[in-house]
């Protein structure tokens, strides 16, 4: 290049595509970039007329249409436009109009055409309309994370070391300290071939085996955990951790075709990722008092940013911490249950809203209750589990995790029922909708079993999905209350801002953003009967029935990791700076590539709503935010 | 109406001959070969539209103001039309000046003497200078600068110097602002300010951005954008060549 052309260069070299071309493409780009200026309100491109230039806006702003007429984007400096008609057959596919005196750099279709061939960065950027684009930035980011791109054959180093069912408990022993492993899985050899039947952990030897001072001639199968929970070898690193934080073991299987492969631990994943979410879970179960629980909870904002900046994702996230919550959870319950005695009867302790999503952030509040055997007697029992409750939730407050401002806790008596009412609560809601009431117990349609007979969340979940899917009334409702909450998104695509307490001026990506998003996810979720309460996994339910369009179902979820994305970026970037975390985003804070990709998503979440309206009949409703 | 009004732009400056007539009687009397097939070139008609005139955009660093006592440092030459600026084409040479360079002007230009120690002398180069310029109208920014400088250098080399017809785009600057200084009442009492007609601030006025100052390529760049401009809002691409070369 003629050095001397390195004011366009250095103007290039700033705004994607180019950003990530490589020196010597960009100088090639350059030495072929022709100049021209268009007065305000000149034609740019005319519809159908030939156009053989990508054309770059080096200074003013620039109006693009539909072909209709309509018009479909207003652009300025660093934006790219005219590719269309480019890939196309070289006419105008989107006429475009000068809206102010406008310096356009014009990039010629044969250099267009080379990098178009062989830079897939800047072929995604071109190719790729609006959401597309969006998901292209989406898995970009992915790609950079090693738990998301590891995949658990990595971290299998051996074969699975294995023993029949009836081996006496002291032989096991011996294997287990021989091969030095801390698991043993367990086969039935009494079918051929031999299948797996549980697994066996040094956790299990110590407190079913020797605590109990069991015989050394006790079968092994006799203490084994069986329902074992595997993991296919070519899962992700993240998928093993993921299943491993909501089930809480420690321990999983890796089976291929059938067969297992190996055994991966927790220690192994930490290992491999030494700042990972688990080493924070380990350390809940090791505390004895709730203070121990609130200096763990500490580290909590410090895993939460480390996980942001390895570049995982808002599923990953949203999950460790769930599962990080979940874990505070579980230590209380088992801590109450150590200081109030065992329960009288059988009970669930539920998990809902964020945490039975699997999406939960930095600032969250508890959503909980109870589900009681129905052997439960009021007069007789209740002192206990109000006693529990208060337990469990006055230790969580004290671990950042603060009361629920709708009291929907397993200390309001409401929420801490038998079964049978539960049963009666969720039949009530779906059979004899009301608008009003269902505002306030949307929350209860995300639900999980955390602790306890986790049977009787399911046997809710159950009854959600079977009677939700057939009351048409139901599901017009909850639509309606989903069109409650709008994207920020004004005409011409700018964004509508709030003022906050502060009085700057901002938008907020839970409410306006990620929330609408798993509304409309429930909804569909719900009308297609899925089980699922995590947004990935319902929108995956989803895709399976005809409910949406299947482009429908992929923009819906690139529109959630893009949001959820920029929210936690925008909480983590807080934690840094030793402020308190929020929901409030100034459009100034953004970076021009998020601010592009988040107008992106909005409109696919303003797209997705009045598709929501059409799709159920949803009643006008009333805008409340 | 600006037809009229531009023939303004010419009132300081009549000429005895019309540049086609001198372009012909040069090509008669030159000697230099070079010069001869430069003044040969088919240069465009008078009566020919803007859109449809070749020209190219000059720009040189000197190692002061004066052509007698100075030299040149630099030279960025881009060839252009009015709807088009093609970067492909641009040229940018560093020359050896035949006077020490000036504290000052390396300021200015940021050329130092490392830079042109092995730099040619401008008749190393001259084939490839007028072979660019050949045929098309010379665009600067200020034509008291280019035009006199390579005059004299030629003269220099050769014995002979050179004539070419040149767009002026602080001529029509000015023209566009006849008044662009205020009289001494205006700026006291009525705190009018003059126009200024340097390069930034007249791109300024046409929302073009900013460019760094004072490197021979990106002012012929500049230069070459502000004509677009210029030609875009206040004449028209059919306006005759006629009208605007000096």
């Amino acid at each position: 290049m003629q050095a001397e052309l390195i004011e366009i260069r250095n103007h290039l070299s700033q705004f994607p595509p180019f950003n990530e071309l490589p020196e010597e493409t960009l100088v090639y780009v350059v030495n072929n970039i022709e100049v021209a200026y268009f007065r305000a309100g000149t034609d740019i491109l005319t519809l159908g007329e030939p156009n053989n230039y990508l054309h770059y806006i080096r200074s003013g702003a620039v109006e693009v249409y539909r072909r209709t007429g309509i018009l479909f984007n207003r652009i300025t400096e660093g934006a790219v436009f005219g590719q269309f008609g480019l890939m196309l057959n070289k006419s105008v596919r989107f006429p475009a109009k000068a809206l102010e005196d406008t310096l356009i750099y014009l990039i010629p279709e044969p250099v267009f055409r080379h990098l178009w061939e062989t830079d897939d960065n800047f072929a995604d950027f071109v190719e790729l309309e609006d959401h597309t684009r969006l998901r292209t930035a989406v898995s970009r980011r992915e790609s950079s994370n090693k738990l998301m791109t590891a995949r658990i054959s990595r971290l299998i180093s051996r074969a699975p070391v294995t023993a029949p069912t009836t081996m006496r408990l002291q032989e096991a022993a011996r294997m287990m300290a021989e091969e030095s492993v801390s698991s043993l899985l367990l086969m039935d050899e009494s079918v051929e071939p031999p299948k797996m039947a549980g697994i066996v952990t040094n956790r299990d030897m110590r407190t079913r085996a020797l605590a109990e001072a069991l015989p050394s001639e006790t079968p092994i199968g006799d203490i084994m955990s069986t329902g074992l929970i595997t993991i296919p070898a070519h899962a992700f690193i993240f998928e093993a951790l993921l299943s491993m934080l909501h089930n809480n073991v420690h321990h999983l299987p890796v089976v291929e075709h059938g067969e297992p492969r190996g055994v991966i631990s927790l220690s192994d994943i930490i290992r491999h990722d030494t700042q990972s979410s688990v080493f924070v879970v380990s350390h809940i179960f090791h505390q004895d008092t709730v203070e121990g629980l609130k200096k763990v909870s500490r580290d909590v904002p410090d895993t939460f940013v480390r996980m942001v900046n390895e570049d995982a994702n808002s599923h990953m996230i949203g999950s460790a911490l769930a599962g990080i919550g979940r874990s505070f959870t579980q230590r209380l319950l088992e801590l109450g249950e150590a200081k109030l005695g065992p329960p009288p009867v059988p009970y669930c302790f539920m998990a809902l809203g964020s945490m039975a999503r699997d999406e939960q952030l930095v600032v969250t509040d508890q959503d909980n209750a109870m589900v009681l055997d129905d052997s439960f007697d009021p007069e007789q029992h209740d002192e206990y589990f109000l006693a529990l409750a208060k337990f469990v939730s006055d230790g969580l407050a004290e671990c950042g995790y603060s009361y629920c401002a709708g009291d929907i806790m397993a200390t309001n008596p409401k929420w801490r029922q038998p079964l049978r009412v539960w049963k009666e609560y969720f039949t009530d809601w779906i059979l004899n909708p009301k608008a009003e009431a269902l505002l306030h117990s949307s929350i209860f349609f995300d639900l999980d079993g955390i602790y306890g007979e986790t049977e009787f969340a399911e046997i809710l979940k159950k009854l959600v999905a079977e009677k939700a899917s057939r009351s048409q009334r139901f599901l017009a409702y909850m639509a309606r209350n989903a069109l409650n909450r709008t994207p920020p998104l004004g005409f011409f695509r700018t964004f509508v801002m709030e003022t906050d307490g502060k009085q700057n001026k901002t938008f907020n990506l839970k409410r306006r953003g990620t929330a609408p998003v798993s509304d409309l996810i429930r909804i569909h979720s719900l009308a297609c009967g899925s089980l699922a309460q995590n947004s990935f996994l319902r929108l995956r339910a989803i895709a399976k029935t005809n409910l949406l369009p299947e482009d429908g179902v992929n923009n819906l979820r690139d529109a959630l990791e893009f949001i959820a994305i920029v929210r936690i970026r925008h909480q983590a970037l807080a934690i840094e700076a030793g402020r308190e975390p929020d929901n409030n985003v100034r459009p100034e804070d953004l970076s021009p590539f998020e601010r592009s990709h988040l107008k992106d998503a909005f409109q696919v979440v303003s797209n997705a709503q009045r598709f929501l309206r059409y799709r159920y009949h949803a009643p006008a409703g009333r805008n409340i935010s | 109406m600006l037809y009229s009004r531009t023939r303004h732009l010419k009132s300081g400056a009549a000429r005895k001959l019309s540049w086609p007539e001198r372009l012909r009687k040069l090509q008669a009397e030159t000697v230099d070969p070079r010069l001869q097939a430069f003044y040969q070139a088919g240069w465009p008609d008078p009566e020919t539209p803007m859109a449809e005139v070749p020209m190219v955009a000059m720009d040189f660093e000197t190692t002061g103001l004066s052509p007698v006592d100075d030299s040149i440092v630099s030279i960025g030459l881009l060839p252009f039309e009015l709807a088009r600026i093609r970067v492909a084409g641009a040229h940018h040479w560093l020359l050896r000046p035949q006077v020490p360079l000036h504290p000052t002007s390396v300021t200015i230009h940021g050329i130092t003497h490392s830079d042109i120690e092995d730099a040619p002398d401008i008749d190393e180069v001259l084939d490839e200078i007028l072979s660019v310029m050949a045929g098309r109208i010379a665009v600067v920014h200020y034509r008291h600068i280019e035009r006199p400088f390579l005059d004299v250098a030629l003269q220099a080399r050769l014995g002979e110097g050179i004539q070419f017809p040149v767009i002026d785009t602080i001529a029509i600057e000015s023209y566009l602002h006849p008044k662009r200084s205020p009289g001494w009442w205006a700026q006291w009492v009525q705190g009018k300010k003059p126009i200024s007609v340097r390069l930034p601030d007249c791109r300024v006025r046409y929302r073009l951005p900013h460019y760094p100052p004072h490197n021979a390529l990106t002012d012929a760049l500049a230069t070459a954008e502000l004509l677009q401009a210029q030609i875009q809002h206040h004449f028209s691409p059919e306006t005759p060549l006629a009208d605007l070369w000096l």
